[in-house]
């Protein structure tokens, strides 16, 4: 008997309470994936809601202008010197880097096309929305936010105003109306920027680079570059509000909300950019 | 004092203009108010006393349909405010204001715009109009001139005092205060508390003070309703409440300073 055991069932068979706390460690997976799921749903709706309600509001009374104005100088006419950068330097770097790529070709003479394409197709709408994403939708949420937890919306609603009238349309509004005026910009400016990198750095003449780009450009492209941004706008300036009026605690939920916005913005921007491109490529 | 609208705000005791009946709310698990019974009437000036986190604000709240109750029913003016939306809401918050706990001054303008603002909103007055009601509400308020200082130029009291001056610019039937005079020193709350009588005075109005400040209840209220564990466990004048109150409001009386019990209350709080 000395050196012999006994087998013991439970080192071969898992015993019932093993099984149980197994179990319980796989629902407890799937709890916690369903609840993100149903979180993220949740969210989804939230802004969706808070859109259609803006969107209703528009059409009827009060209007505040003049809070619409401020905004469009607030969050379009003061983001004009960020994006307008983004897209100069963009627009220069393409040009360098598309000569030296087509450099083995001789295809000095497409670099107008190539610059003006990419930025006025995609990087052109896509940039400034991102910049303004961070800009701006980070804007609308820090302010909205401390609004919240100031109480001053809740000051709103108890005077019989509306917020979503008095705060969320006309953020939303600017926004949609300034993106593509934005995008505009930083086409010509990502062009320019491309022109002065043809003209200094490669030994193009103007008329090589702007005359290709005449040729090539169609108004069809500029349309879809445009038409994206309209959604852009909308979805920056919806998510802005949604988490700035959504905030609960004090200044660091706000500093999380705000961090939040241009994660989700940026995100959103990536993802419908790709559907935007598809339904623009088959229209 | 012989203007219709001043006459139709003579203090109508038995009116009841604020109604809570079985009002439960809930907050993450935990039972805020757990069948609330409440008559406000007219022109009184009601305090609701209790300590910290018993959900003395949650029930200023769903006065003006901020908070919407679980169950139960909460009606302003004959209406049940629950079931309304924010549009349907609106006509009773026109006869209703709140001065909340900070202020909730509008720090994108100044004190003017402030005051101005619901005036702007639901009154057709001419700008020199509502210029003249701002300074006029700014010297009830005792704070005359300062119209273009901005709100992160003024002091705590300073700010409640023009949160005040917005409040009753539309005239309110009922004013809702939120802890009034918290984190303010003694003579600025005293002065507060002086502020919500006059005006309950002049302009008739009925309010709804929720405080723990025992000193602005004894000062201001006609009748105090206490708040502990999700309920109102008395509600009757100050005197009363020291004197035969439940043991739980004396003994938050004595945790405040004040004797309760048969003895005469003290002329200055704290027994100093």
């Amino acid at each position: 008997m000395a050196g012999t055991r006994a087998p013991n069932p439970t080192t071969s068979q898992p015993s019932a309470t093993a099984l149980f706390y197994r179990n319980i460690r796989y629902l407890r997976f799937v709890d916690r994936f369903g609840r993100k799921g149903q979180g993220m749903l949740e969210y989804l709706g939230g802004v969706a809601q808070l859109t259609g309600d803006a969107i209703a509001a528009m059409f009827s009374r009060p209007f505040y202008r003049y809070d619409l104005l401020r905004q469009m100088d607030e969050l379009g006419v003061k983001s004009v010197s960020i994006t307008g950068l983004t897209a100069f330097v963009t627009g220069g770097v393409l040009a360098l880097q598309t000569a030296y790529s087509l450099a083995a070709f001789g295809g000095k003479l497409f670099i107008g096309r190539v610059v003006s394409l990419s930025l006025v197709r995609e990087l052109g709408p896509v940039l400034t929305a991102l910049m303004v994403g961070g800009r701006v939708g980070s804007g609308i949420t820090a302010e909205l936010g401390s609004m919240t937890v100031t109480e001053q919306v809740d000051a709103l609603r108890s005077m019989a105003v509306s917020p979503v009238r008095k705060l969320v349309v006309p953020r939303i509004l600017a926004t949609v109306m300034m993106m593509p005026i934005l995008t505009a910009l930083a086409d010509v400016l990502g062009i320019l920027g491309g022109l002065l990198v043809a003209i200094i750095d490669l030994r193009m003449t103007a008329q090589d680079y702007l005359s290709s780009i005449w040729n090539q450009l169609q108004i069809s492209d500029i349309m879809s570059g445009l038409g994206k941004t309209f959604f852009f706008g909308l979805e920056i300036a919806a998510i802005g509000c949604y988490n700035g009026l959504n905030v609960e605690g004090g200044a660091t939920a706000v500093g999380t909300a705000t961090t939040r916005t241009v994660v989700i913005a940026s995100i959103c921007v990536l993802i419908s950019d790709f559907f935007l491109t598809k339904l623009f490529l088959g229209l | 004092m012989s203007s219709p609208t001043a006459k139709d705000r003579q203090p109508l005791k038995d009116e009841v203009v604020v109604e809570f009946r079985d009002v439960w709310k809930r907050y993450s698990r935990r039972e805020i108010l757990a069948g609330v019974d409440l008559d406000i009437h007219r022109g009184e000036v009601l305090c609701v006393l209790g300590p910290s986190g018993t959900g003395k604000s949650v029930t200023l709240r769903h006065i003006n349909g901020l908070t919407k109750p679980d169950s139960g029913d909460v009606k302003v003016f004959g209406v049940s405010v629950g079931p309304l939306d924010e549009e349907e809401l609106a006509p009773i918050r026109r006869r209703l204001a709140m001065l909340f706990q900070g202020g909730a001054l509008f720090d994108s303008m100044n004190v003017e715009q402030n005051i101005a603002f619901p005036l702007q909103e639901h009154t057709d007055k001419t700008p020199a109009q509502i210029a003249e009601a701002v300074s006029e509400k700014l010297q009830m308020v005792g704070l005359a001139g300062i119209q273009k200082k901005m709100p992160s130029e003024l002091s705590g009291g300073m700010r409640k005092r023009v949160a005040l001056a917005r409040s009753i610019a539309l005239e309110p039937e009922i004013i809702l205060y939120d802890e009034p005079t918290t984190g303010l020193d003694p003579l600025t709350s005293e002065k507060i508390a002086q502020l919500i009588v006059d005006l309950n005075l002049r302009l008739h109005t009925t309010s709804v003070v929720v405080t723990h400040d025992i000193v602005t209840a004894r000062t201001v209220a006609d009748r105090v309703a206490f708040l502990y564990q999700g309920r109102f466990q008395f509600i009757g004048s100050f005197e009363e409440a020291t004197r035969t109150g439940p043991p739980m409001l004396q003994d938050y009386f004595r945790s405040m300073g004040f004797p309760c019990g048969t003895a005469p209350i003290p002329a200055v709080p704290g027994g100093a």
